[in-house]
């Protein structure tokens, strides 16, 4: 019974999943626009979803056994399938107007400060609100702004920018040995902060600025070094005690800017091929190899999801091709006229820095030259 | 005069301590149900009560009490929420500082009933003073056979402990106030697993109200029927109302749930009418999160009959025209308060009190309260009171645990029925610095129509 596969419906597509999937997951199985945006949920952080509420879709059919609708909607990334659900997403007018609502919530307060934020690019915040945001804010109050905190050599912290999903917190507990920074405070002036200063040097605490959704925790290493979608990723390893070694190099020619975790389409960090555990890697890697030699390159790192990073900038690159002789059936196209001959504006003598005024075809008429 | 089963013997002399309160008959239930019931007994016997949770959400006790799950070898635990701290209520406070001995009665045959072994008061951290009575009460029940092992020769062992809560109204909210008692930051939890089946330290348990907790001590020693012979329908028994605001008498008392609203507000029994010779303007029945209503609604349902001091009586017409029981915070305004202020004050406090995990409630409570500003200080917009209902819509069903609804209710219902009010604190911003808008006709008769 529990190997059998349960059948759910999301926007009128079904899919089979394991006993135990959540929607979101069914969800992204499908993938494309019915997948709910996801901001605090990470799949191999336990504990984690729940809070943000991008991911609230209706279930219209609660199971085959029972189909009564719920009345709610509920967080897909923390709400399991049953055998015979059916879900509306983006074909639900709550659920859009819900979502739209909770991007609204998430940036009311958010500084906007994307021009000067090491995360732009890559900021899932900016994605959302590209793809599921109003333009424009209807809150006309002073935004809130948080004392800086200093959390160490390695890690920059932008209490101002966070959205407090939480995942830097599940991560110092799940993947650093001791955490020392929490959530300090509650409700709209609640804070990720460390008790009394402390720094966040543990072994494996850099993780937590790949879990980042924005641009609050960043690379002090990288910091204002460049724009993201100026470095090329390129997937690469080393032998390392530590942790798995298998990282995303961030270069630009030989240079290495950046070193990260895998990540996913959805932003994850992806299971290790040694090790086959999510492959979080160390601060030694992350902050301390910082030449090409440390590593070996594998090749360029296939990235789909963010925009400006872009799809076959680097990889599978589509050059734009002749086609007129496949249209004509292998004829060379002949040439009808030759445009530079008859054209009136073609006058190489009149020197355009010497024009009075706005270039009109008027000046380059022949006989009014001369 | 109405029958009273919990605050019966508030006024004898030294209830407070263990030899009184033996005297008077307390601890008959225990013994009742220890040597004569099985714990099925026990928990059949609530439900036949008909008792309703009495912190606010009205769950049927009884019910509650048969999803605990009950897996081999792992331990069951009573967590009794005593963390009052929805503005407008103080009930619980009164029980426990005054007649101690009936929770401590009461958490003994229903941790029977539950099968629980240990149970936890997790007391709001503001009653600071309270502690103390508990843990006195505790040692007397100890002392005299009620507590620790083999109580009563029958090999059922129990043990109560008294936590102080950090000072924050979310730890009310049942899973919070969880993982407030592990130690942990009191964030709520998502649901499901419900505490039922994964509760303190992830083991099967049931948090119940002071009250509801009180209330098993009539029953078991009443009987179930006997109790559900009093107040009307659903709502059986009696409940524990805390009056407050522009009344003569602010106090908490005990009703039968079969007299008129009417009756409460003005009866020298109960709050004996509004103080000072002012008119009423508008109540909030339940304790801060339920719906506002004005003179006219709470006196009369929009049918035009009595409204009635119960569950279904108070939620009568929805929340068009109803509001809600809740916890039993009787808030009343007389005609000299201003409903936007007054709005405003409770929109302070939910920003305040959000505990920040999603983000709808973090973000909208705190919009809302600068807008609320906004208008009391008479420097809104028209359109700011169709934004707060906008975004009073966008909390409510969308979070976590229900503080994003409460915070989203009264707002909502305080614009529903005083938009008028609203509308004048912009249309007049000097003058609304000056006065307020006062009882207009917010207490005129409502027109009802007839059936033809
Ligand atoms: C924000 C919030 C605060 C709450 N505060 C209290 C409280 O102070 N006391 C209480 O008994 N219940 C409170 N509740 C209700 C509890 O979650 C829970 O429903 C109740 O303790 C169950 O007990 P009952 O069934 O006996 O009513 C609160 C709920 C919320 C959402
Ligand atoms: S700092 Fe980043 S990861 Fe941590 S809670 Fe804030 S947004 Fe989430
Ligand atoms: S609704 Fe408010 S108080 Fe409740 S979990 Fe969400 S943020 Fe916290
Ligand atoms: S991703 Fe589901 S609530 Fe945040």
């Amino acid at each position: 019974m529990s190997d059998q596969l349960l059948k759910v419906t999301i926007d009128n597509i079904t899919v089979e999943v394991p006993n135990g999937t959540t929607i979101l997951q069914a969800a992204r199985k499908i993938g494309g626009d019915v997948t709910p945006p996801a901001m605090c949920f990470y799949t191999p952080l336990k504990g984690s979803g729940g809070k943000c509420r991008t991911c609230l879709v209706e279930v219209s059919k609660g199971s085959e056994k029972d189909p009564r609708p719920m009345p709610k909607l509920v967080a897909s990334c923390r709400t399991t399938v049953m055998d015979g659900m059916e879900i509306k997403s983006i074909t639900s007018q709550r659920v859009l107007d819900a979502r739209a609502g909770v991007v609204e919530f998430l940036l009311l307060n958010h500084p906007l400060d994307c021009p000067i934020c090491d995360q732009a690019g890559e900021c899932h915040l900016q994605d959302l609100s590209y793809e599921h945001g109003k333009n424009g804010t209807r809150y006309e109050f002073q935004r809130r702004t948080f004392k800086k905190r200093d959390l160490g050599q390695y890690i920059q912290l932008h209490m101002t920018r966070c959205i407090l999903c939480y995942r830097c917190v599940f991560t110092a507990d799940q993947v650093s040995n001791k955490r020392v920074h929490g959530v300090l405070d509650r409700g709209d002036h609640a804070e990720i902060a460390t008790y009394i200063e402390q720094n966040l040097n543990n072994d494996f605490i850099g993780n937590v600025i790949d879990v980042c959704p924005v641009g609050a925790l960043t690379d002090k290493t990288f910091r204002f070094k460049n724009r993201v979608w100026f470095t090329k990723p390129m997937t690469a390893h080393r032998d390392c005690d530590k942790c798995c070694g298998e990282v995303t190099l961030w270069m630009r020619g030989d240079e290495v800017f950046r070193v990260t975790a895998r990540k996913d389409e959805w932003g994850e960090i992806k299971t290790s091929e040694k090790t086959g555990n999510t492959g979080w890697i160390c601060n030694d890697c992350r902050f301390d190899k910082k030449k090409a030699s440390d590593w070996t390159i594998e090749g360029l790192a296939p990235i789909d999801r963010h925009s400006v990073i872009g799809q076959g900038k680097y990889k599978g690159l589509k050059k734009p091709e002749e086609t007129i002789e496949k249209v004509l059936d292998g004829r060379k196209p002949r040439l009808l006229m030759n445009i530079h001959s008859v054209s009136e504006v073609n006058n190489p003598e009149i020197e355009l820095s010497e024009i009075n005024g706005p270039a009109t075809s008027a000046v380059f008429k022949k006989n009014n030259h001369e | 005069m109405g029958r009273k089963l919990l605050l019966e013997k508030a006024h004898v002399e030294g209830i407070r301590y263990y030899d009184v309160y033996r005297r008077e008959g307390g601890y008959r239930s225990v013994e009742k149900a220890l040597k004569s019931m099985t714990p099925d007994e026990v928990t059949e016997e609530v439900k036949k009560s008909g008792l309703r949770g009495r912190g606010g959400a009205g769950f049927p006790t009884g019910m509650k009490w048969s999803f605990l799950a009950k897996p081999e070898g792992v331990p069951r635990y009573l967590v009794v929420n005593a963390d009052e701290s929805e503005p407008g209520t103080f009930k619980d406070r009164y029980l426990m500082e005054f007649i101690p001995h009936i929770l401590i009665e009461g958490i003994i045959t229903s941790s029977y009933a539950l099968g629980a072994n240990s149970a936890y008061i997790y007391i709001r951290g503001e009653y600071a003073w309270i502690p103390d009575i508990l843990e006195q009460a505790i040692a007397e029940a100890k002392n005299n056979g009620w507590l620790g092992k083999n109580i009563l020769g029958t090999g059922y062992n129990l043990e109560v402990y008294v936590q102080r809560g950090g000072g924050a109204y979310i730890c009310g909210e049942e899973t919070a106030l969880i993982e407030s008692l592990e130690g942990k930051r009191g964030n709520p939890r998502i649901k499901p697993p419900f505490p039922a089946v994964k509760g303190l330290w992830d083991c099967p348990t049931v948090v119940n109200n002071v009250e509801t907790i009180a209330a098993v001590v009539p029953i078991i020693n009443n009987g179930g029927d006997d109790y559900a012979k009093i107040g009307v329908g659903r709502s059986t028994g009696t409940k524990l109302m805390s009056a407050c605001g522009n009344i003569n008498k602010p106090g908490v008392y005990e009703i039968d749930m079969n007299i008129s609203v009417e009756e409460f507000i003005f009866s020298d029994e109960y709050c004996g009418g509004i103080a000072n010779g002012k008119r009423l303007k508008a109540c909030i029945p339940g304790g801060s999160s339920v719906p506002i209503l004005p003179a006219n609604l709470l006196l009369k349902t929009a049918k035009g009959e009595q409204r009635m001091m119960h569950y279904e009586g108070l939620s009568d017409g929805g929340f068009a025209t109803g509001s809600m029981m809740g916890s039993g915070g009787f808030i009343v305004l007389d005609e000299d308060q201003c409903i936007v202020k007054h709005t405003y004050t409770l929109a302070r406090f939910y920003r305040h009190e959000s505990c920040g995990q999603c983000s709808p409630c973090r973000e909208g409570t705190g919009w809302m309260e600068k807008i609320l500003w906004r208008l009391e200080n008479g420097q809104g917009k028209l359109s700011d009171i169709d934004l707060l209902v906008d975004i009073q819509s966008k909390i409510e069903g969308n979070t976590i645990c229900p503080l994003g609804d409460a915070a989203a209710w009264p707002v909502a219902a305080a614009i529903r029925h005083f938009r008028d009010e609203f509308e004048w604190h912009v249309n007049n911003p000097k003058e609304c610095l000056q006065r307020n808008y006062g009882l207009a006709h917010y207490a005129d008769p409502i027109h009802v129509p007839t059936p033809a």
